[in-house]
């Protein structure tokens, strides 16, 4: 079994009145993609701010790395890499004197061939001696991240990386998330949306207000709670009132002309439910598998979309 | 402890960056101590002058002092605003997540704005010799005039990126560092603290800026220190400390 990078256990923050973290255990396997996600609020940021050292937990142990997070802040720091939702890069330098000022301070040793290598893995290196002042937000962003990487984190905490982001940049955010686990980093991801948690997390912990109120793998997360139907619509209401005769009025929407049927959507379910329908002439057709949307709204609490 | 060093030397590689690539900041910082210097010494010196005491020579000679303190006293506002400026854009959260030796990053904040004040106060020197500035110290005076300035102004500077942390945002660093800004005006730079009329000149008298002031006054033109060396010595390093201390307090402040 692989160790764990991050252990968290009975972690509390409160700020004043306002209890933020109220207990939270996490364990991240070594090497994998592990996302937080919850609501605003729920105490995602906070989290990641107690993990990389940047405020006291009230309460509760951490180990990143093997290291004791109140012990050996040091230690931690030095396996550890952020990248947060608002850049941290300095606007007055150029990219490449950002990364080459990245590469003094962790020692790298050669800093500036350093720097140029990251500038090429990452798309940057027309805009090196450019300010990043002039840079869009991807490619700040993508600077951000190859600051982060230049001191060879083991362990990366992104909180909430791709927010704000185009579609493009998003994707290469994604890539790069997944190279980096290849090689056998672990990643800490916080995210509000639900479809890069899905694309990219071995594991998630679903936060809502301050507490763990699911964890398990995407999959298990969506077998967990109902969602899956297919969806049939018709054109009239002769039509509609026939198939609720043969398959069951429960899923019944006058007005729409629809009728819900509970089912995962295999194609052996569907097809078992077309052939009951025989002749009876469908308008169309959708199959619905829950998705961590369905899985995040039913934990969370809030109403459907 | 060489770490310590290297990461200053790092982060000081970065503000003179800064610097080189926003002079904006340093040219204006400049010209207020040039315009006092000028307003004072063409402008308002003649008739100010006739309220000095006999003996203690002309007018230029007796502000040069004040607005050679100014160029340091200045550069509080500059040094807050840096400070400011990396706390509100993040990089200073990224730096406390690495393993790099605490307040490097203010540490070259400080220094660099010390630096500056010494290339401010080069040129108003330089302006002020042209204008008739007649200084009578010998070699040891002028080694002394340095040590007390780089202390001085290592207060100041400490305090200003302490003022600059404190601030939530850049605008309002700048309004934080105003008193520093006002004092000189309130001290022995521009007046014999005997024309002052008796509960101003009290405050004269103790604020630490006079003793900063004569103490300049007397190792340039060899007026008479008496316990100002000592006092201002004492204010300064009381001051540097709290600075230092309070900045890192802020620096390392959960947020």
């Amino acid at each position: 079994m692989r160790k764990s990078a991050i252990a968290v256990s009975g972690l509390r923050k409160a700020y004043g009145e306002q209890v933020v973290l109220d207990g939270i255990d996490l364990d991240v396997t070594e090497g994998t993609v592990f996302s937080l996600l919850g609501p605003n609020g729920a105490g995602k940021t906070t989290a990641v701010k107690i993990m990389s050292t940047l405020t006291t937990a009230d309460a509760g142990t951490v180990r990143v790395a093997g290291h004791d997070l109140a012990d050996e802040p040091g230690a931690v720091r030095a396996a550890i890499g952020v990248t947060g939702q608002f850049s941290a890069v300095d606007n007055l330098l150029t990219g490449a004197e950002n990364l080459i000022m990245m590469g003094d301070l962790y020692r790298v040793g050669d800093s500036r061939g350093h720097a140029a290598r990251l500038l090429d893995q990452f798309g940057l290196a027309d805009a090196a001696d450019k300010f990043v002042m002039t840079y869009s937000g991807g490619m700040r962003r993508r600077l951000d991240l190859a600051m982060t990487l230049t001191g060879r984190p083991q362990v990366i905490f992104l909180d909430e990386p791709t927010t704000g982001l185009d579609p493009r940049s998003r994707h290469m955010m994604w890539q790069l998330v997944r190279d980096l686990v290849a090689d056998g980093v672990t990643i800490f991801l916080t995210t509000q949306y639900l479809d890069e948690a899905d694309e990219l997390a071995d594991r998630v912990a679903v936060l809502d207000h301050g507490r763990v109120v699911a964890d398990g793998t995407p999959a298990e997360l969506k077998r967990r709670i109902p969602g899956g139907h297919i969806l049939l619509r018709f054109h009239d209401i002769l039509a509609l009132d026939e198939a609720a005769r043969v398959l069951g009025a429960a899923g019944r929407d006058d007005e729409a002309l629809t009728l819900q049927i509970p089912g995962d959507g295999d194609v052996k379910a569907l097809r078992a439910v077309l052939d009951r329908l025989e002749h009876i002439e469908v308008a169309g057709l959708t199959v619905h598998t829950p998705d961590l949307d369905d899985v995040f709204f039913a934990l969370t609490g809030g109403t459907a979309r | 402890m060489s770490h310590a060093i290297t990461d200053a030397r790092t982060m000081l590689r970065r503000q003179y960056k800064h610097d080189l690539r926003y002079p904006a900041g340093t040219v204006s910082a400049l010209l207020m101590p040039l315009a006092f210097l000028l307003l004072f010494g063409y402008v308002f010196g003649g008739q100010m002058g006739m309220g000095l005491p006999s003996g203690t020579g002309n007018y230029i000679d007796y502000i040069v002092p004040g607005v050679l303190f100014m160029c340091i006293s200045g550069g509080a506002s500059q040094a807050a605003l840096g400070a400011a400026m990396d706390m509100t854009e993040g990089i200073i959260a990224r730096f406390r997540t690495m393993p790099i030796s605490r307040g490097a990053v203010l540490t070259a904040h400080a220094v660099a704005n010390v630096l500056r004040g010494l290339a401010a106060i080069v040129v108003i020197l330089g302006v002020a010799l042209l204008m008739g500035f007649s200084p009578s110290a010998g070699i040891a005076g002028w080694f002394a005039f340095l040590g007390v300035i780089v202390l001085y102004a290592l207060m100041i500077s400490w305090l200003g990126v302490a003022f600059g942390l404190s601030a939530k945002n850049v605008e309002g660093a700048n309004a934080k560092t105003l008193p520093l800004l006002f004092l000189p005006f309130i001290s022995s730079a521009f007046v014999s603290v005997d024309s002052t009329a008796a509960g101003v000149r009290w405050f004269i008298e103790y604020q630490p800026f006079t003793a900063m002031i004569d103490t300049i006054r007397g190792l340039l033109l060899g007026t008479p220190i008496g316990a100002s060396l000592i006092v201002s010595v004492l204010w300064a390093v009381v001051f540097t400390l709290i600075g230092y201390a309070w900045a890192m307090k802020l620096y390392n402040r959960d947020r």
